[in-house]
């Protein structure tokens, strides 16, 4: 079993190394944008709002768009629209202890995968992703599922997120209650 | 009807209460499809979103589905969506273009955009039927009554009734701020529609539409937030954008808000004042401002601009928020669940950055993003929760009761904080229901 897991694991960077050559200094792309993601997911279901706005550039911006014809925020309606400053508002929201519907427990669990590298030039990279977040609210449970595109950019602090455009399955259907929180 | 609704109609209304069996009895719900849906003039949409020939949307009358579709006479018509053959509905979508005609996708009979069928397949199967093509029984049922006003088009089930335009009464105003704030006197429906769906009655989302006594209290939490960053933003230097003030303006004190006023009109429509602050000195309102005294005149812009509008509500199903140009449609859909259909509009001639105010506030308001109706409807749950408690019997209306002046059967409440409007409300109510 173990075997064979390695050789899997073998294999699947063997086609990866195809899609986004490996750096020279054995530095692996892939695995690094993984483990953002991962951690960026992590920032949600753990609930540290100041955390996942931080994974943000100064000027980055959080998307989710009413279509998935769209192509860009700006000027048009979008579910989410927001930079730095509009996020610290949500932020503030949740954690006003006057923020009613915050008084029922809630959690989400997001899994992200079919990770590729799209594109790297320079210090800019674009990640295309996929999730499944299950949210418990009200004693009810909520599924949502869609993909991620991650416009990066690589600062001295690490990979920042300059845009990040969050394409839901059901982004034109209505929605049974609100987003209180990013997806 | 059949349907025991176990509580005497008649006494269920009084002028400052209601019995809570009103939000939660599912056989009043049917009741009140039939005696108000199936009755008012119903929002069916904007006549932009079908701009061409064949162009249609499906929407909602009561319990019925719609289709509005344009004619080619150019004429909007709303249609029963049910095919005549056996009964299957013809557009299981939202929007689209009939193409060469409606053609039902069971046995593919078609239909012409006024609903009137033009082609049975295999049609000599009906010769020496008492069927024939040209019978009204071959074609789409029209809504008996379609009316429009200033391109926001209406539809009754029902042959009988006030005109749309009596109906709306002065409440029209909402329909006439919206326009006359576009320099060339009309608009543009945004093709993007949110769609949300509330876990209770659907008078309860009425009622909160023009409650000013609820802001401070429910948004507290995202008035404060955005007024706290809205100040960072200014220590900065910078200018906070319009749309934090539209956030922040939600934690106004409790007192301030009964300096706005309601007005109370017939069919229970109302007015909440209070103009949103729309008018500062910014250069894209100054800009705004040239183009509008360049179609309008100085004179008549200054009274266009002059109109003290916050919400128009028009019961049972609309609430028009005219000084940004959005709408939000009622569709009731059981006793505990009620569909809201948001749009929003462009005002023709005016310049992109009066469109982008309008947008941050769809954006932040009224998307399912929302931070402001999250905690509307939550608290819309828990009313509908509390309601269908045996804790108590009524819903108190009491505020200010007795005090509102009217005139000629125009209320004005009081103070703003008045609950003259859900009295309104449920005056209309009875009204429709027969039980006045
Ligand atoms: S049901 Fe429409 S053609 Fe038969
Ligand atoms: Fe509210």
């Amino acid at each position: 079993m173990a075997k064979k897991r390695k050789s899997l694991a073998k294999k699947s960077r063997a086609v990866k190394s195809k899609a986004s050559p490996r750096k020279a200094n054995g530095h692996d792309l892939q695995r690094e944008v993984e483990q953002f993601l991962y951690r960026q997911a992590e920032c949600l279901d753990g609930k540290r709002w100041q955390d996942f706005i931080d994974l943000f550039a100064a000027d980055g911006t959080y998307w989710m768009p009413a279509s998935p014809e769209q192509t860009t925020g700006d000027g048009v309606p979008s579910i989410f629209w927001e930079d730095r400053n509009l996020m610290s508002v949500r932020l503030r929201r949740l954690g006003h202890p006057r923020a009613w519907s915050q008084k029922t427990a809630w959690g989400t669990n997001h899994v992200v995968g079919n990770v590729t590298i799209e594109k790297e030039s320079g210090n800019a990279i674009v990640a295309r992703s996929r999730f499944h977040m299950m949210e418990f609210r009200n004693d009810s449970t909520r599924h949502f599922a869609g993909s991620y595109i991650h416009h990066l950019t690589r600062t001295r602090e690490g990979l920042r997120i300059k845009l990040q455009r969050v394409d839901m399955v059901n982004a034109g259907g209505p929605y049974e209650y609100v987003l209180q929180a990013w997806v | 009807m059949g349907v025991d609704i176990g509580l005497d109609l008649r006494k269920a209304v009084e002028p400052d209460r209601v019995h809570r069996g009103v939000y939660t009895d599912p056989g009043i719900f049917e009741l009140e499809m039939d005696r108000i849906f199936n009755k008012v003039w119903t929002y069916v949409g904007h006549e932009s979103q079908v701009k061409n020939v064949g162009d249609y949307w499906t929407v909602q009358i009561g319990r019925q589905p719609m289709l509005m579709v344009r004619h080619s006479d150019k004429s909007v018509r709303v249609l029963y969506n049910r095919c005549p053959h056996r009964g299957a509905m013809l557009y299981g979508d939202r929007s689209g273009n009939v193409g060469k005609g409606i053609i039902c996708s069971y046995h593919s009979w078609q239909f012409d955009t006024d609903g009137k069928c033009k082609a049975i397949p295999l049609d000599k199967g009906y010769a020496g039927t008492r069927l024939s093509i040209d019978s009204p029984d071959c074609s789409m049922k029209s809504a008996p009554r379609v009316a429009s006003y200033r391109g926001f088009v209406f539809a009754s089930l029902s042959a009988e009734g006030p005109s749309l335009l009596d109906w709306l009464g002065p409440a029209k105003v909402a329909f006439d701020d919206i326009c006359d704030r576009a320099p060339e006197g009309e608009v543009e429906v945004v093709p993007t529609c949110f769609r949300v769906i509330q876990n209770s009655n659907w008078k309860i989302f009425l009622e909160n539409q023009l409650d000013a006594l609820h802001p401070s209290v429910t948004h507290e939490s995202t008035g404060r937030a955005a007024g706290d960053i809205e100040e960072q933003l200014k220590k900065k230097g910078g200018e906070a954008p319009l749309s934090y003030h539209f956030l922040s303006a939600f934690a106004t004190p409790i007192t301030k808000w009964d300096v706005f006023q309601t007005i109370g009109y017939r069919h229970g429509h109302c007015i909440l004042t209070g103009y949103m602050g729309l008018r500062p000195r910014d250069p894209d309102t100054l800009a705004y401002e040239k183009v509008m005294e360049k179609a309008y005149g100085k004179q008549r812009m200054e009274e266009i601009f002059g109109v003290n509008i916050h919400h128009v509500l028009l019961y049972p199903g609309l609430s028009v928020q005219s000084p940004l140009q959005q709408l939000r449609a009622v569709r009731p859909l059981a006793v505990d669940k009620t569909l809201t259909e948001i749009w929003h509009f462009r005002l023709k001639g005016a310049p992109e950055a009066i469109y982008r105010r309008a947008l941050g506030y769809y954006n932040l308001v009224n998307s399912p993003s929302t931070m402001v109706n999250a905690d509307d409807l939550w608290n819309f749950w828990k009313c509908h929760q509390g309601l269908a408690s045996d804790g108590g019997d009524w819903v108190s209306f009491h505020r200010n009761a007795g005090q509102d002046p009217e005139e000629n059967g125009v209320v004005t409440s009081v103070i703003g904080t008045s609950e003259q409007p859900m009295r309104n409300q449920f005056r209309a109510w009875a009204e429709y229901m027969g039980v006045n």
